[in-house]
């Protein structure tokens, strides 16, 4: 496919880029895994298959080959050949065809899936971008205007969907709702205390649960800072560097709390307050900048369970594809 | 001109034993989650990383590795990052195991590779070196020799693909990080943060005291394996021009 048009920070990625964090390499893939997996599952991909992300609107491709695609993420207000498509929906595409994404009204990331998955080279076992290093993805860098990005063939010759209209799947905003927090507006998120949880005062901590944390314009797929309260350790504390992961919450010296994503560096050296459960990862990463963000502390159990409950969800779209093909 | 990057030289001739098996340590590490497939245990030792510590760490990182459940390790200073598929492995089951992995007297025998690196301490690639001349008082020249005659160890790899986190600096040449972060330093420039030294690998921001620059490539992607430096290596830098 050919892209017309896209935002700066716009990539290929795929579910990340594990095991070399010894050598330094971040994870990088998507922001919300969710949504790309839920994607990757409507088309029948392969788990590791390749996909765009795209954070900056609008987002334009003409399709070069009779393909399927599916939509999941942001509502980016996708057309195809200027009809309205309906979010979380898989659908066939015709070559010469021309999708087209707009700003979201709510959420901040849309995936385009294609099946096959994108046809780029793997670098360390992934094919998503690192950003920052320079490599993986197309050539290393977001995409742009002119690209033309190739998809693997599909072993079976693509399971055509029954209905040329597709098929559409709930979203996990509707499947798995947030835990209810005491304001409207913030998107609350459920978090594990870390290491450092102890090395604030009991005020301090119910001032990180307690508040509705802003979301600086100044956040990007390394990391959200968020602007709030000053949170401040009991003691100053150097802390020696060691290996942190995408959802770990680091308190800097300024007290401003940073949530941490998939291109977070391997290590770090701020006092953690807490990580963010893998299960509500998702929820981060569709806070816009400017939005709204609440911290429930939970137990592992209860961070265990609503890991095992979006399993389940996967397995429902799995089934709701196998049913569409 | 486009010269071939030198390669620095790798004297793999001179394995040494490591430490490993030397006294068990007699406390626990300190172990905390991060979310629910991921662990850190922490040596604790202090505000300065200790060399025998780094040892053990290394030792547990390499066999843990291997361990059903485990996706992979990395050793921090003195510390050690362990992700695993909490699917497959209960957390406290985990734990237990690294624990006794610690507290045992390990058997497990590094062999350490000594890296020479050229360095052009000073000029456009080495701005700090005057600054850290004046920190130290010392001139430029005795400043990149007392850089340059100490071996250092690579404790572990982070901060961006390639970069060794080096122990082994002498404490004069000691020095905070700038105040203000240089926005842009070039790959191979070798720099100073406190008591750490090492060299960027990639270009990067950098708050760091800026000495010098080497031509080495510490990473490669396509490479196997994709950095130059692995922990327990020993490095050193040769001085082959001060620039005012």
């Amino acid at each position: 496919m050919h892209i017309l048009a896209t935002g700066a920070l716009n990539t290929v990625q795929d579910q990340g880029r594990h095991g070399y964090r010894k050598f330094g390499v971040g994870v990088a893939g998507a922001v919300d895994a969710l949504a790309a997996a839920v994607g990757n599952t409507m088309l029948g991909n392969p788990r590791d298959a390749a996909f765009v992300e795209v954070l900056l609107f609008p987002f334009r491709v003409r399709f070069t080959a009779d393909t399927r695609i599916a939509l999941t993420g942001a509502d980016a207000r996708a057309t195809l050949d200027d009809k309205a498509l309906l979010p979380w929906w898989s659908l066939p595409v015709r070559a010469g065809q021309v999708l087209s994404l707009q700003s979201p009204r709510q959420g901040g990331v849309a995936y385009l899936c294609v099946a096959g998955g994108i046809d780029v080279p793997p670098v360390l076992g992934s094919r998503s971008t690192d950003l920052k290093a320079h490599f993986g993805g197309l050539a290393g860098r977001p995409l742009a205007k002119g690209d033309t990005l190739a998809v693997c063939a599909v072993p079976d010759g693509g399971r055509a969907p029954r209905r040329a209209s597709g098929f559409g799947v709930v979203p996990p905003a509707v499947a798995l709702p947030q835990q209810e927090g005491p304001s409207s507006d913030a998107t609350c998120v459920r978090v594990l205390p870390a290491a450092e949880w102890g090395a604030f005062s009991e005020a301090v901590r119910r001032t990180f649960l307690s508040t509705d944390w802003t979301v600086s314009p100044n956040s990007n797929r390394i990391g959200l800072r968020l602007e709030g309260p000053v949170l401040q350790p009991r003691h100053k504390r150097e802390l020696l560097s060691h290996g942190i992961v995408p959802g770990v919450i680091q308190v800097p010296p300024a007290g401003l709390p940073i949530v941490m994503q998939c291109d977070a560096q391997t290590s770090g050296g701020y006092p953690k307050m807490a990580t963010v459960i893998e299960a509500d990862q998702w929820r981060v990463a569709q806070t816009r900048l400017g939005g709204r963000l609440r911290f429930a502390a939970v137990d592992l159990a209860q961070a265990q369970a609503a890991w095992q409950a979006q399993q389940r969800y996967l397995q429902r779209i799995q089934r709701a594809a196998d049913l569409a093909a | 001109m486009n010269a071939a990057p030198r390669r620095p030289r790798l004297d793999r001739a001179a394995p040494k034993a490591g430490r490993a098996g030397s006294d068990a340590p007699s406390s626990p590490l300190v172990v905390s989650a991060l979310g629910t497939g991921a662990m850190l245990f922490d040596a604790d030792g202090g505000a300065s990383p200790d060399p025998a510590v780094q040892h053990r760490i290394w030792a547990i990182a390499e066999v843990a590795e291997l361990w059903p459940g485990v996706r992979e390790t990395m050793p921090g200073m003195n510390n050690l990052l362990v992700v695993f598929d909490d699917q497959a492995l209960v957390p406290e089951a985990l734990a237990a195991q690294v624990q006794q992995a610690w507290l045992q007297p390990s058997q497990a025998v590094r062999v350490a590779r000594t890296v020479e690196l050229p360095v052009v301490y000073g000029g456009a690639g080495g701005p700090d070196l005057a600054a850290l001349a004046e920190h130290a008082g010392l001139d430029v020249h005795a400043t990149a020799q007392l850089h340059a005659q100490a071996t250092y160890t690579v404790f572990f790899l982070g901060a961006h693909p390639g970069f060794a986190y080096l122990g082994g600096l002498d404490p004069r040449l000691h020095m905070p990080r700038r105040a203000q972060p240089r926005p842009q330093v070039r790959a191979g420039t070798v720099a100073i943060g406190g008591a750490q030294t090492g060299v960027v690998a990639q270009v990067s921001p950098s708050g760091w005291q800026l000495l010098g620059v080497t031509d080495a490539a510490f990473f490669d992607p396509l490479r196997v394996p994709p950095a130059l430096l692995a922990p327990g290596d020993q490095v050193r830098f040769r001085v082959e021009k001060v620039e005012a």
